[in-house]
């Protein structure tokens, strides 16, 4: 558009009435909206301090020989040693719908009763119906201390190497 | 015993019991309950066997969910350090606890079972012709209301069984693309069931579903009302008509006076399920979903959760659209449209029981189609495909009763509805009785 004037014809111009109520109904909406908008965050997802979502200090690297597998019940996670020393936290919710998978240290697999379905050590599906590999945290490594952050669960297909944290100078 | 009969009387009329036609019309139209019916009905409407009752059956038993729910109330405790402890009190030691959390328990379940043998009732007889559409789409939207009631209700007592039934049944809706985390992680208050999860549950399940049943039930009636009660076949002579005092009303006493003993008798009899208190670290085996949704829930071992959720979606949508797929709208009021429809609906119940436990076997035993397609994805191998298998077998029976018993479209509908409402129910029986350890097949006895 330019700013060349135009001829104000007289369906342009509004009466009074008319601008009232249009401004009065943009009101309502603007408020509408605003309710609305108050009561989606009144309601919404709560993180309570202490509980599952926060920080992990899961402990030393050296109590976690390699192939092993410790849970973290309120974590929510299974720190997962591999045999060559890198970390992995696997989520314990299965992908299938959302049971807790437990470990089954004989048969060397996480185990979800709800609909049979099998994990590997990685995490990786061995039998369905789950459809992709558990979730994961993220993992830091400092000072010799494994910690694991739960607040956002990683989704993957499938494991890969880049997933796995080493311990510094191993 | 006569003046007890009169002290009720009067409680109900604020009179004596009228005794001619034109005043027993009058005290309809004039109290409160009463006059949710007309004054007169026609005799045919009145007959048991056109409606069972069902609708005025599960209308009881909603008053006696609320009445019984309420009371709960004042005993129940919505925490999850709590709610347990309080259902276990209720149980062991407040007086008539155990019997009112059973009233309350079985009515619910009750409530399921008649709202969904009401819609195949209205179904069969042809009740959604006409003005009547409206009213039948609107009921499934109380079919929703109730399943929702249930589902929230199911999670309070807080033991094993509810805790994993909900955490199976929001797990469901992660699968829908897009929106679907979002809105468990809303309905949860988080990412798994807790503290948050099980205060959203009771404040739906006490105040917000009941006001919204009760405005919505107020609206079922009043358009029962308005489309003229009950359909019955088009008429061409006079229909008798009989007042509603006390015609109506008496089958209504009769018929509420049994269910309500019925339940009674159940309540005392069978206690309401209470397994061990919740423990997320520890699901039982086989976690099983609340028995109305183990229909679903065996869909979901023979298929991806996506393509089972498209069936279910394609199954209401497909009921919703019963008044558009079936325009003849001569055949109104008549059970199963005709006679040749009577014998394509229990050609279509037949079929159902021979061929779904059949289909469940084979799937379950033999065949594997990830493995027999192993460069497609699971979601193609094991969902697009078997839920075209199935649409496609859906369309087959269709088609095999038409031809088989030469029936018209309408008619062969009445069959298809058959069969998939006995598959549900066969796909329900399966899942409650033949699901054992990691819901593997198993005989029960
Ligand atoms: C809480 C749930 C429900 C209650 C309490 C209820 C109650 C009733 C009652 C009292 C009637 C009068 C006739 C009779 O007794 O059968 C009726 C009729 C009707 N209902 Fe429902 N209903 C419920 C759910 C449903 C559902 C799930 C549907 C269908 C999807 C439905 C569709 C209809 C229709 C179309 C009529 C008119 C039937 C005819 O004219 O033959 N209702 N309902
Ligand atoms: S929830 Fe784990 S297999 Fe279904």
């Amino acid at each position: 558009m330019t700013t060349q004037p135009t001829n104000a014809t007289p369906e342009t111009t509004m009466s009074r009435r008319n601008f009232l109520s249009l401004g009065l109904g943009a009101l309502g909406l603007v408020g509408l909206l605003q309710t609305g908008v108050m009561t989606v965050q009144f309601l919404g997802p709560r993180r309570v301090d202490g509980e599952f979502g926060g920080v992990v200090q899961a402990g030393l690297v050296e109590s976690f020989p390699p192939g092993s597998v410790t849970e973290f019940p309120d974590g929510r996670f299974f720190l997962v040693r591999l045999a060559d020393g890198g970390f992995l936290a696997v989520y314990r919710r299965c992908t299938h719908l959302g049971c807790a998978v437990s470990w089954q240290a004989a048969e060397n697999r996480f185990a979800c009763p709800c609909h049979g379905s099998y994990f590997d050590q990685e995490g990786d599906v061995e039998n369905p119906p789950a459809p992709r590999a558990l979730d994961t945290f993220a993992i830091t490594i400092t000072d010799g201390t494994v910690i694991v952050d739960t607040a956002e669960p990683r989704q993957r297909d499938a494991f890969d190497a880049t997933q796995v944290v080493y311990p510094a100078g191993a | 015993m006569s003046w007890l009969s009169n002290a009720f009387d009067r409680l109900r009329f604020r009179a004596r019991p009228p005794s001619d036609d034109r005043s027993r019309m009058r005290a309809v139209a004039n109290n409160l309950i009463l006059h949710l019916h007309p004054t007169r009905v026609p005799a045919p409407a009145l007959r048991f066997t056109h409606t069972w009752g069902l609708g005025g059956i599960s209308a009881l038993l909603t008053v006696i969910l609320v009445v019984t729910g309420v009371l709960l109330m004042f005993r129940y405790d919505a925490s999850v350090e709590r709610a347990y402890a309080s259902i276990q009190t209720l149980e062991t030691v407040v007086p008539f606890g155990a019997l009112l959390r059973n009233v309350h328990h079985w009515s619910a379940n009750l409530l399921v079972i008649t709202v969904l043998l009401h819609l195949v009732r209205v179904f069969l007889t042809g009740g959604f012709f006409r003005d009547r559409r409206g009213n039948w789409i609107f009921g499934l939207f109380l079919l929703l209301i109730v399943l929702a009631f249930n589902f929230t209700g199911y999670l309070l007592p807080w033991d094993q069984l509810a805790f994993w039934a909900i955490t199976v049944g929001t797990g469901l809706l992660d699968y829908i693309p897009v929106v679907g985390v979002l809105v468990a992680n809303f309905l949860l208050g988080g990412r798994e069931v807790g503290q948050a999860a099980l205060r959203n549950f009771y404040a739906l399940h006490v105040a917000v579903l009941p006001v919204v049943l009760m405005l919505a039930l107020s609206y079922h009636f009043w358009r029962v009302r308005k489309d003229g009660g009950v359909a019955l076949p088009d008429q061409t002579g006079p229909v008798e008509k009989l007042t509603t005092i006390p015609h109506l009303v008496g089958i209504e006493l009769g018929i509420a006076l049994v269910t309500l003993t019925a339940v009674m008798l159940f309540a005392m009899l069978v206690p309401a399920p209470l397994e061990g208190m919740a423990n997320p670290a520890h699901p039982p085996n086989p976690a099983k979903a609340a028995w109305y949704f183990l229909g679903v829930q065996e869909l979901l071992l023979h298929m991806h959760p996506l393509a089972a959720l498209a069936l279910s979606t394609i199954g209401l949508l497909g009921l919703a659209a019963v008044p558009f797929w079936d325009r003849d709208d001569s055949a109104i009021g008549i059970g199963g449209r005709s006679t040749r429809g009577r014998k394509a609906a229990w050609l279509g119940v037949a079929l159902s029981v021979l061929l779904t436990p059949l289909l469940v076997v084979i799937d379950e035993w033999w065949l594997d189609l990830p493995a027999l397609l192993p460069g497609l994805p699971t979601l193609v191998s094991n969902g697009l495909i078997p839920l075209g298998l199935t649409l496609a077998g859906l369309a087959g029976v269709y088609w095999l009763i038409r031809l088989v018993l030469r029936t018209r479209h309408n008619e062969a509908l009445v069959g298809l509805f058959s069969f998939t409402m006995s598959a549900l129910v066969v796909l329900t029986l399966i899942g409650i009785f033949f699901r054992g350890s990691n819901m593997a097949l198993v005989w029960p006895w």
